[in-house]
Parts: C-alpha cells; structure tokens; sequence
C-alpha cells in the first residue's frame, strides 16, 4: 500500500476544483439513464459545508486505493443519534453542537492522567492522512480520507499502567444543542464505545480531527472522533470527551441496547457472521449499486488478525 | 347520472394513489435520491406500499364508524395501488438492492424473520390482485371471496414487523403505523361483536 510521497502539492487538485468536478459529471451524465439509479448528489442536491483547512497533513501508508467516497456523502449520510435516527439528521441538526473550547479528559489506570485541549492536542501532534474503508453494521459502506492522530500516541502521553487492560470512550452529551436527545431516545445517552488495550494501541486505530483535510465536520463527529477501520463503524465514537483506561471490559451503548439484540464489544467485520436481522456477507458501497463482497476484518485481515488468535469470533462477535 | 364530485372521486384517488411514484421518479431524474439512492428508493416504495395498504383497510371502518359509502368505491384501487408498490418493492429488493442473486435471496427469506415476513405479506397481497375482479367474486361466491381477503389484514400486521424489525431502535413511525392497523381491526372486531348477540338470541329462542 506504499505510495508514492513526492507528489509536489501544486500537482495535487485542490478541494473545491476537486468537488466542482461533479458538476460536470453531472452534465455529461445528464442524458444517461444511468442517472435513474447510479448517479446522486449531482450539485445542489446535497449541501456541502465545509471545515477549516487543518495546517501540515503528512501523507501515511495506511492507506487504500479504493475510490474515495466524496465529501458530500460523507457528510449527508450519518448515524449520529444525538442529532435524530434519519441519515440526514446530523446534517442539519449538527450544526448546533457545540465544538469549542473543547477539552478530552483521558484517566483511569495511568501514571500522568491529562485533560488535553482540543487545539493544543492538534498543533503538538502530527495529523496523519489516511484513507481507510468504513464498513457500517448497516451493510454499507465508505472510503474515507481521514486526518488524524494515533491512539496509541495520545495513550502514551499519559503512561497507562499494567492494570490498564480496556479503553472506555465517551461522546459529548449537550442536550441543548443535540435534537435527538431528551423526549424519546432512540438509544440511552452519552454513547459510549470500549476497545481493548492492544486493539487501542494498534497503529491502525486513530483519533480522526479531520476528513479531506479540512477540520471534521459536526455530524462526522467533530471536533475529534476513533476510527477503527476493521470494525463496524459504530465502534468509532464521535465527539469525545472522555477516555477512559480501565482493567474492566467497559460497557458500550449498543452491546446493552435491547440486552444483546444489536451487537457484540468486539464487532469486527465479519461477512461470516451475521446481524442478528441481516446478512454480512455483502455491503454496498455508498456511490455504487450492487453489493460487492464484504471482507474479513473489513480488509484488514493482515494487519489485526493476529490479536484475536485462539479466539471463536462466532462468540465474541 | 352521478353528481361531478362522484365521477372525480376515482380520478382523484387515482391521482394521489400515483402521486408518490411520480414524486420517486422525479427525484431520481434530478439525481437528488441522497447517497445511498437504492436504499432510498427500496425504504420508500416499501413505506408507500404500508400507507397504500393501511387505507384500503380504512374503507370498511370508515364506512362502520361514520356511514361514509365513498370510500367503498375506491377500495379495490387502492388495494391494487398497495399490491404495485409491494410489487415495485420487491422487484427492487430482489434486480437491484440483491442484484438477482437468487441463492443470497433465498437464503435471506428463510433465515431473516425481517426479510421472512415482507416475503410473506407480499404472498397475501398476490391473490388478492389475482381475485380483484368481479368475475372472480363470482366465481368463488361472495363469502369465499370475502373470507379470502380477509388476508389483506394478515398482510398489514406482517407489514408491520416488516417495518418493525427494519430499524435498529423503536422508532415513531411503527408504532403510528402500528397503532393505526389496532384501531382499524378493533372497530371491525366491535362491529362485528355488535351483531353477535342479536344472532345468539336467535339461537337460544329455537
């Protein structure tokens, strides 16, 4: 997946010529019947806000060919509960969650426990771009170019002690400015995700600030969200607030919801083992029609395979 | 000759039965189905086809509670308004959404009670269009056709755990849709108990 870093950045399209592109597609494509079912998000169709350019991205070789899914989808087409059930909730209630100052409160079984401002955390880390798949529990899926920080790097900064076996996550909880919260809940809040500490501290996962290079819009989690590319994607929490080390495996909102009808604490992806209500073997790409074919942790077989050695992941699913 | 209000009606409920479709379509031509246009368009035709169903089953309530006879006459329309979006839905399911994998389909039907119960309702609602006619009533005599329909609420309480089952959370709009189905079914289920003890009296005086 190495690949080639010398591009020099006057060669590389910019965003906005980049998004404007559509629009001719669009034009072309405007006569094809193709348009019926294959094309979407032709221009103003969906809006587009968009974030702050992040300062200094480093290219990363984690990185996937894949297609990228556009900026527009990206950010139209969200699970976000905090902001109402519908995939285009987020885009229009996001808007109010409040992004700034913003602090992310990392403790439990470690030597230096911090609170670390959202804004200093950035400028004293180096964000890495990294195009990952995200392959929702939903059977669809995307290929995102992140901007992020390692987990593992911020985990460092506060030394986690031997007893720190798990890793609670905990997303904002600002019921004034969330519309899906407070009245009927779909589900019990504040969300909150877990990950084992070797699954934390594996150099895949990351601490997302942006997409596109540009800072990370509200519905996509902002301002800083996990991404666990061989996991469901619900497993990303968004808009944190708190992490957690901890020697107990933690309790996550949607292993609880209903007593167990949704899905597991590990929920890698498994194309071999089903949702409780749907098939796993296929996903459809967000941009495509048919269902392709989902991959064993999510395509990430080679790189994470190796921490569930031993295990039955029929059981811990 | 009936009055104009009465020749319209048909039209009219023609016209707001196709009305979704046409709004459907449209957006697909405009491109503005959203990210994921096949699930948009696969969750639509499957909510039409509900809201379809729901107010064919309204008609004979409607006609119970408030001695409307209008809605009689468009029943078998909309009805067969319910049938063509079950029938789109599934036609999408099956060519686009599962691109005619047919061993994927029929494993989806007998292992998912999700996928199970839509297959279901949708095998109610087949016959229903079949028999439609008034030549079928003829020939299966009213009562046999009336009791063959009756499937039509089966397919609306299995429309319903279709609906169910779909999301991740209990959401408003099964249970709207749920609760509208109770009301329609217990005000037959009144009627119906209403005429009962006049057809006791009968037999305990013999």
């Amino acid at each position: 997946m190495p690949r080639d870093r010398k591009i020099p950045s006057s060669e590389i399209t910019p965003l906005s010529a980049y998004l404007r592109r559509r629009d001719f597609l669009a034009l072309g494509a405007a006569g094809a019947g193709a348009l019926l079912l294959g094309g979407h998000s032709v221009s103003g169709a969906q809006k587009e806000q968009h974030g702050a350019k992040l300062p200094s991205v480093k290219q990363s070789s984690y990185t996937v060919d894949d297609k990228k899914t556009p900026f527009g989808d990206i950010t139209n087409y969200n699970n976000f509960y905090e902001f109402g059930t519908d995939k285009d909730d987020p885009a229009r209630h996001a808007g109010k969650l409040k992004t700034r100052p913003w602090t992310v409160k990392v403790d439990g079984e470690c030597a230096k426990p911090k609170t670390f401002d959202i804004d200093s955390l950035i400028s004293s880390s180096t964000v890495e771009e990294r195009v990952y798949r995200m392959r929702c529990v939903e059977a669809w899926s995307m290929v995102i170019p992140w901007d992020g920080i390692p987990l593992a790097e911020v985990l460092k900064k506060v030394e986690p002690s031997s007893r720190a076996k798990y890793v609670a996550f905990e997303t904002a909880l600002q019921p004034e400015n969330m519309a899906g919260v407070g009245g009927f809940n779909a589900i019990p809040f504040p969300y909150l995700e877990g990950l084992r500490i070797d699954e934390a501290m594996h150099p895949l996962a990351l601490l997302a600030v942006g997409i596109y290079g540009e800072a990370l819009p509200n519905q996509d989690g902002a301002p800083i969200r996990l991404v666990v590319p061989w996991k469901y994607g619900f497993k990303g929490i968004k808009s944190i607030v708190k992490i957690h080390l901890q020697e107990t495996q933690p309790q996550t909102t949607w292993s609880q919801y209903g007593g167990g009808v949704e899905y597991g604490f590990y929920a890698n992806v498994n194309p071999e083992v089903d949702h409780p209500r749907w098939s796993q073997a296929k996903e459809r790409r967000i941009g495509e029609v048919f269902r392709r074919p989902t991959l064993m942790f999510n395509g990430y077989a080679d790189q994470v395979s190796k921490l569930y050695a031993g295990m039955d992941l029929r059981k811990f699913y | 000759m009936r009055p104009k209000g009465d020749r319209l009606l048909k039209p009219l409920v023609f016209l707001a039965a196709a009305s979704p479709l046409l709004w459907l379509a449209g957006r697909a031509l405009r491109g503005a189905l959203g990210p994921d246009p096949v699930a948009e368009v696969l969750n639509r035709l499957g909510l039409y086809t509900l809201v379809l169903l729901l107010c064919s089953l309204a008609c004979t309530p409607l006609q119970l509670v408030l001695r409307w006879k209008w809605p009689l006459r468009v029943r078998r329309m909309l009805g067969l308004f319910a049938f063509f979006y079950a029938s789109l839905h599934l036609t999408t399911y099956v060519a686009v959404d599962q691109g005619l994998d047919l061993a994927s389909i029929g494993k989806d039907i007998v292992k998912r009670r999700f996928v199970t119960v839509g297959f279901a309702a949708w095998c109610c609602l087949f016959p229903l269009a079949v028999t439609s006619t008034q030549g079928w009533v003829k020939r299966l005599g009213f009562r046999r056709w009336k009791a063959l329909h009756r499937l039509a609420y089966l397919a609306g309480v299995l429309a319903i755990f279709h609906f169910v089952w779909r999301f991740k959370t209990a959401l408003l709009e099964p249970v709207i849709a749920g609760a509208t189905l109770f009301v329609l079914l217990a005000i037959r289920l009144i009627a119906r108990r209403a005429t009962a003890p006049r057809l006791g009296a009968k037999v305990s005086a013999e």
